[in-house]
């Protein structure tokens, strides 16, 4: 599978006291929708402002399309649509002269009646000739993928791109997410925190946490009952951890992510009573066995520990 | 006896002399001419300018720019020869003979009898051979000391001069610059020669072409 | 580049607040020639004061030259304000937006990008000038009609003949032009550092009425630095209104008293116009966009 996307050792320190990402590295391969997850200030914004130039890595590669990024910016950005953060387009301006804009700036020479089907689209189409400052939060959301998409890229990053939409158009989000993958097969991008969403979605996903990898991987491979990711919290999780090497447990145990709060394992879930068994059997006194089933689990129980992958 | 007898001559001689001069201009009804007028003042740079000058007796006096911005001296150039010796009201007092240049000139006072002109003292310089008004020191109440000063030549016949220089005094200019928005001016206070420079003036107009009694029509006089 | 232009002045001339600066010199140039040509009379009066009382000056003193010069004396000073109102918003109006990263993320180079905003700017300043010669110049001479110029400065007077005049203000014009593309420059510049409009406006037109205030002082300390200071040279049009005499003090037709002074300032203003520019391209380059 070849990689749109190569992060290697991806760093961006600002001033001497502050390392917004850390010795990042990730790839994203093409037809992804590759997750992006982390807390808020985990580095998620500088790391996609730093895959479209916006901010200089302190050190690390970029490589997009198998480009090095720096050498081949403007090959690279005529290939890539986004939406960051909040949507942002010239409000005393109409909707069909921001697209307008925008695809001129792209370097896209589009019809009139093009543009007004971009704007159907995302449907906008009925207010095309309308002030884009009388637009709601959900209008300015989807103008905004319209400009990101007015240039037909092969990469689309998604900054949070269902902030501030109602259900109806969350839904419309990620049908479009997936349209735009599965039919068209675009490499897409998407970082959210509405995690249930991004479950929906994903194929490929990372979580970071303070501008370090915690995890990456395919959705079904983390979410696979077969490789349950198990919490296990008891009396003394240091000792329990020394027992359990000891056993045949020993290869399930995830050591880098267990600490003095709690051992993680990755087991078939079907073995969690065994498990439990045994671990009474040894003399450990168990407090609670967690499995993780869904991302949110997953994400909150490991962004609350201190491991790092 | 004799020295009063012999006064008596000479200013006779004198009135005599300006007769005769009054005579020569009075040959002169009417004229217009155009000429070139420069205006030298310290601190005006002007260009050259084309002017008309108009004359009708007794003291009808006019000159007018041929487009344009004119600068005269106030009230001085309105006064010419002929008007300065219109009136018979006045005294003539002969100065004797004095060298101008090369020449020699009879120096003539005119004080007017009238204590409401407006001229205190005109002195005249005159070419008695040729009866003509070669300079002329004027002392006016309203407008100071002016000198003319005159070259004569195609038409000296009527008493009209090629070419009058008028000197006369100014006041020192300076303006703020609160006034002229000149905030960058950076130029230094004037030296005393500078400021004694400033306050002398001076017009010369050089006559081309005069057409003499063709008449005039009294609206280019207002 | 060129559609990049286009689209920079489109935004500029689609924004309503750029007609602001557009309105107010058409306000104050209509104000103060209606209050000339209501009462010229007594400001020519007092003006001529001291100068009437040794001359009698004839004509049409009142003219439509006189008068465009009295307004750009006046607009000339406040002109920079109204340049800074676009110029300091070319970027920190974008940041502000968020419109600067989306412009950031297309395919052309962040060069190619300040470049066309910075023409875009200095197009606008054009024709800023262009409005304020038509109303000024042009509107004068047909409220008040034309003459000689008659020119009343601070230590001495010019007469400049009516037909001597208006290539001086073409020059004077374009010299202007020349200096509100300076100050053009320095808003852009320091739009850069700022991600709210207000900021570097406001900071330009202190930096020019803080450099204007030096270069006027006569205080022999700042008379070091006044040949480089931009402002100074700012005024160096009216050196196309001050003419040569020769030997018998006439005054020389066509002539400039001081072309030297107006090259001089011109290359002081095209070297700190593109010392800002560059400066700009400097900072801008290596700037990390949070906005």
């Amino acid at each position: 599978m070849s990689s749109v996307i190569q992060v290697q050792g991806l760093t961006k320190k600002f001033g001497h006291q502050f390392t917004a990402v850390n010795d990042l590295s990730f790839s994203v391969n093409k037809g992804d929708v590759y997750g992006f997850l982390g807390q808020n200030g985990a580095g998620k914004s500088t790391t996609i402002r730093m895959l479209l130039s916006l901010i200089t890595p302190t050190s690390g590669s970029i490589e997009i399309f198998g480009m090095p990024l720096q050498a081949n910016r403007a090959a690279i950005m005529q290939n890539v649509g986004a939406v960051i953060e909040k949507p942002a387009m010239y409000e005393y301006l109409t909707a069909y002269q921001n697209l307008k804009i925008f695809s001129a700036l792209s370097g896209v020479s589009k019809t009139r009646l093009q543009l007004l089907h971009e704007l159907d689209v995302v449907g906008l189409a009925a207010r095309a000739h309308d002030l884009v400052r009388t637009f709601s939060q959900g209008m300015k959301q989807r103008l905004a993928i319209a400009m990101a998409m007015v240039n037909d890229p092969q990469l689309i990053l998604l900054d949070e791109p269902t902030n501030g939409l109602d259900p109806q158009g969350i839904a419309d989000i990620r049908n479009l997410i997936l349209q735009l993958s599965r039919v068209q097969g675009k490499t897409v991008l998407v970082s959210s925190h509405l995690l249930s969403e991004i479950e929906q979605v994903a194929t490929r996903l990372i979580i970071i946490d303070k501008g370090c990898k915690l995890v990456e991987g395919d959705s079904k491979d983390l979410f696979d009952k077969s490789k349950t990711v198990v919490a296990i919290q008891t009396l003394n999780n240091i000792e329990a951890t020394k027992q359990l090497m000891q056993t045949n447990w020993a290869s399930h145990v995830l050591i880098d992510r267990s600490s003095d709060k709690e051992i993680c394992m990755q087991l078939d879930e079907k073995l969690l009573p065994t498990l439990h068994k045994n671990l009474v059997e040894m003399g450990i006194g168990v407090l609670s066995v967690k499995p993780m089933h869904s991302l949110e689990d997953y994400f909150l129980r490991i962004t609350s520990t201190p491991s790092y992958v | 006896m004799f020295i009063f007898c012999a006064s008596l001559a000479i200013a006779q001689d004198a009135s005599q002399l300006i007769k005769k001069v009054k005579a020569k201009l009075e040959l002169v009804d009417n004229y217009e001419a155009t000429g070139v007028m420069k205006t030298d003042i310290a601190f005006i740079k002007a260009p050259i300018g084309k002017i008309k000058i108009y004359f009708k007796k007794p003291n009808l006096f006019k000159i007018k720019k041929e487009g344009g911005i004119s600068l005269l001296p106030k009230g001085g150039l309105s006064v010419n020869l002929s008007s300065l010796i219109a009136s018979s009201n006045y005294t003539t007092i002969d100065a004797g003979v004095q060298d101008v240049g090369t020449k020699k000139l009879r120096v003539v006072k005119l004080l007017p009898n009238e204590e409401t002109s407006d001229v205190v003292i005109s002195t005249l310089y005159i070419n008695e051979k040729e009866s003509l008004i070669e300079k002329a020191v004027t002392t006016t109440k309203e407008n100071g000391t002016y000198t003319m000063l005159m070259n004569y030549g195609a038409y000296s016949n009527y008493g009209l001069p090629d070419k009058v220089v008028f000197e006369f005094n100014t006041k020192n200019y300076k303006l703020p610059k609160g006034i002229t928005l000149e905030f960058e001016d950076d130029s230094k206070p004037l030296s005393a020669a500078q400021q004694l420079k400033n306050k002398k003036g001076r017009v010369e107009i050089s006559y081309k072409n005069y057409s003499v009694n063709k008449g005039i029509p009294a609206a280019v006089f207002n | 580049m060129f559609s990049l232009v286009q689209v920079e002045l489109y935004k500029i001339f689609k924004r309503p607040r750029t007609y602001i600066a557009f309105g107010a010199v058409a306000a104050l140039i209509g104000i103060i020639q209606f209050g000339l040509k209501l009462d010229g009379k007594s400001y020519l009066d007092f003006m001529l004061n001291d100068l009437s009382s040794s001359l009698e000056i004839d004509g049409k003193i009142l003219n439509g030259y006189l008068v465009c010069y009295v307004m750009l004396q006046l607009l000339l000073v406040h002109v920079p304000l109204l340049i800074a109102l676009i110029a300091a918003d070319m970027i920190s109006g974008e940041a502000n937006m968020g419109t600067l990263r989306l412009l950031l993320i297309k395919p052309y180079s962040r060069t190619t990008l300040l470049l066309a905003k910075f023409i875009a700017a200095i197009i606008y300043t054009l024709m800023l000038l262009v409005w304020l010669a038509i109303l000024a110049l042009f509107g004068s001479m047909l409220l008040f009609g034309t003459d000689d110029m008659f020119l009343l400065k601070t230590s001495y007077v010019v007469l400049l003949k009516e037909s001597d005049v208006f290539w001086r203000y073409i020059g004077a014009f374009g010299f202007a032009a020349l200096a509100m593309t300076t100050v053009a420059a320095l808003g852009f510049f320091l739009s850069v550092f700022a991600e709210n409009s207000i900021g570097p406006i406001v900071a330009t037109m202190s930096v020019i009425v803080f450099f204007t205030i030096l270069s006027t002082l006569n205080i022999p300390i700042f008379n070091i630095i006044k040949p480089y200071l931009f402002t100074t040279h700012m005024i160096g049009w009216k050196e196309f209104f001050d003419i040569k005499v020769n030997a018998s003090n006439e005054a020389i037709i066509g002539s400039i008293q001081n072309p030297e002074k107006i090259v001089k300032a011109s290359l002081v203003l095209v070297a700190h116009t593109i010392g800002f520019f560059v400066a700009t391209l400097l900072v801008f380059r290596k700037k990390d966009i949070l906005s």
